[in-house]
């Protein structure tokens, strides 16, 4: 062999070495800021099952845990954002009482999402609804449009936020079912956070998830089934 | 240059008012710089009231833009000269009015300065998506048939673009109404008789405006209308009158006949406080009766009792939209059929609002922009009607 062509396979050796130290540090945080590279898919729908039996009146723990987890203030005037509230309910006849937690239910068939002009309003393929804040124009036509009153608008600046939350004054926002969390593996903060385990989140589309399992054995409904909006959030005990 | 002018404007009077007409775009300009600035935590609306004093005033502008055109097509597409030659007049003052309450509905956004969005992301379901061509669509089509009727060697296309005009806001005020209509959870909303409904008012309140401005042109030039034209045009408008408050009758009627809406209906027109006395008193007693006897009492029905039958019909459109829009929201969503609930974020219970400096505001700078408009149009263009009159001088 002669001395050009080794001289020759040493500098490309070199290059492909240099190039993959120059290029591996940029791939890793380009990894490390996109979290899971695989896409959401909707071999999973995400949803949750509430049993309103076990959920105690005048607890508001999921709340509390929501605002704290999204850094919303937990302020209750009409124009602070509540992503999640605790709602009385008594029986018009028979008087009985309950309580509940009501927030996005995370429709297949949102009307929010219909109505939003711009897409700003969107569902997962795993089933969460989201609002791309990047997208919102603030018309809250989608506010109009949900049937359980589920979102709010920001009336004013915002301070002190979450970097894993984006929300922003002008547009509209909602329960996201923690998705920051959710795709990291986790629960979302009211579920983890409910004393008494009474909000259940799971894969609806895996039949061995406990969530399966139990609403196959328990008599849950959607709210406002009647819709037709075939919910990600059913209810136990209503 | 200006003896060839068909116009012999007041000129001192004009520039005042469009001096006037100015500022009051510009005080609204600022309401709207103010909302951006500080939120629309500044206004009254909130969480449970989402549309307010704005949407009012932008919906009242859009309807009566289209309603308007009624002159146009009169004219235009049923051949009655004397709708043809009001029917360029008719044409400026949808503009102005569809400008006047776009800006509005704009200007009002969360993120106004984000409006471009909505043409870059185009969602297919949505209705809004839809009145953006729409509400386009009509400007393209208005500024067409004015064309065609305003330049010699067009006339010939002016019935055929009158005729796509009649076709287009017939389309754009059933998307006004769909906006509500598709609202299926919406007690007050959510249903197909409001497309139609808001089709007739248009036609009223059109008219309604139209009398205004051609009473005013008319006085400004020393003119004087046509009795022939004047009693023709007036008696349409009290025919309209009466359709509108049939359509909002069967909706009403309609509602209390479900048992399901009768607590809504219970809230609008009995025991919701300023719900019932604007739907009484500022929509049926001032917005139609008190017109129709202007209109068709034989000891009224000259100019001056049309041009009050009109500012009322005018009061009774804003206070129908008000009950309409607001009222609509104020009465909480149906969530838990059957249950009483309360909760932190206003369930079960009745909205509170009241409209704020800001709204209001902006809501007449929207009315500003079409008094501009009009104003400068008639000004420089060829808009007001001539015609040989019909009624003998006396």
């Amino acid at each position: 062999m002669n001395d050009t062509n080794v001289q020759r396979r040493q500098f490309l050796k070199t290059s492909v070495g240099a190039a993959a130290v120059a290029i591996a540090p940029g791939m890793l945080l380009f990894d490390m800021a996109h979290g899971k590279t695989e896409a959401v898919s909707n071999k999973v729908r995400w949803g949750m099952l509430i049993d309103t039996a076990n959920c105690a009146d005048g607890c508001n723990d999921c709340v509390n845990a929501c605002n704290k987890e999204n850094g919303l203030s937990g302020g209750l005037s009409p124009t602070d954002s509540q992503w999640i509230r605790k709602i009385e309910l008594k029986d018009k006849l028979t008087g009985r009482e309950l309580s509940l937690p009501m927030m996005c239910q995370h429709c297949e068939n949102p009307p929010c999402v219909d109505v939003c002009p711009t897409g700003a309003s969107f569902g997962r393929a795993d089933g969460i609804v989201l609002v791309d804040k990047h997208l919102c124009i603030g018309c809250r036509y989608c506010m109009m449009a949900c049937p359980y009153k589920a979102r709010s608008f920001v009336h004013e600046a915002l301070h002190d936020q979450k970097p894993d939350v984006p929300r922003g004054k002008g547009t509209v926002e909602s329960c996201t079912m923690c998705v920051h969390r959710v795709d990291k593996g986790l629960q979302p903060a009211c579920a983890e956070a409910c004393p008494n385990k009474s909000i259940l989140f799971g894969n609806l589309n895996d039949p061995e998830s406990e969530i399966s399992r139990k609403i196959r054995t328990v008599a849950s409904i959607q709210v406002r089934a009647d819709l037709g909006l075939n919910t990600g959030v059913r209810y136990q005990g209503l | 240059m200006a003896n060839l002018s068909p116009l012999r404007f007041q000129t001192r009077l004009y520039y005042v008012l469009v001096a006037l007409g100015g500022l009051i775009v510009l005080i609204g300009l600022y309401a709207a710089h103010m909302m951006e600035q500080h939120g629309h935590i500044i206004t009254g609306m909130n969480n449970q009231i989402v549309w307010g004093t704005p949407h009012v005033f932008a919906i009242f502008l859009i309807i009566a833009a289209s309603g308007v055109l009624n002159v146009s097509s009169i004219g235009s597409v049923f051949n009655k000269p004397a709708y043809k030659a009001r029917a360029p007049l008719a044409g400026l003052l949808s503009i102005a009015m569809l400008a006047g309450g776009l800006t509005v509905l704009m200007l009002d956004l969360g993120r106004p300065e984000r409006v471009i969005v909505a043409a870059t992301n185009y969602n297919i379901t949505s209705v809004f998506a839809w009145n953006i061509l729409l509400y386009s669509g009509m400007f393209a089509a208005v500024v067409m048939y004015l064309w065609t009727m305003m330049e010699k060697r067009m006339k010939a296309w002016s019935k055929p673009a009158g005729f796509l005009v009649l076709i287009w806001r017939f389309i754009l005020t059933t998307g006004t109404g769909v906006i509500f209509s598709f609202l299926v959870v919406r007690q007050a909303f959510g249903t197909a008789i409001l497309p139609p409904m808001f089709i007739v008012i248009s036609f009223a309140w059109g008219m309604a405006v139209f009398h205004i401005v051609q009473s005013s042109i008319y006085a400004w030039n020393l003119k004087i209308l046509d009795e022939y034209v004047q009693k023709r045009m007036r008696n349409l408008m009290g025919l309209f009158v009466i359709a509108a408050l049939y359509f909002v009758a069967t909706y009403h009627l309609t509602n209390l006949y479900f048992a399901k809406q009768t607590e809504f209906e219970q809230f609008i027109l009995v025991s919701g406080g300023v719900y019932p006395l604007l739907f009484w008193v500022g929509y049926v007693l001032v917005g139609n009766l008190l017109p129709l006897v202007l209109i068709y009492h034989p000891a009224f029905g000259k100019t001056r009792s049309v041009i009050a039958a009109s500012l009322l019909i005018i009061i009774g459109g804003f206070s129908l939209l008000y009950v309409l829009i607001v009222g609509g929201q104020a009465f909480p969503l149906s969530i838990f059929p059957g249950y009483e609930v309360s909760s932190s974020f206003g369930d079960g219970f009745i909205g509170q609002y009241s409209p704020s400096m800001p709204e209001i505001l902006l809501g007449l700078g929207g009315v500003g922009i079409a008094f501009l408009i009009t104003a400068i149009g008639i000004r420089v263009l060829d808009f007001v009607p001539r015609e040989i009159p019909k009624t003998p001088l006396k």
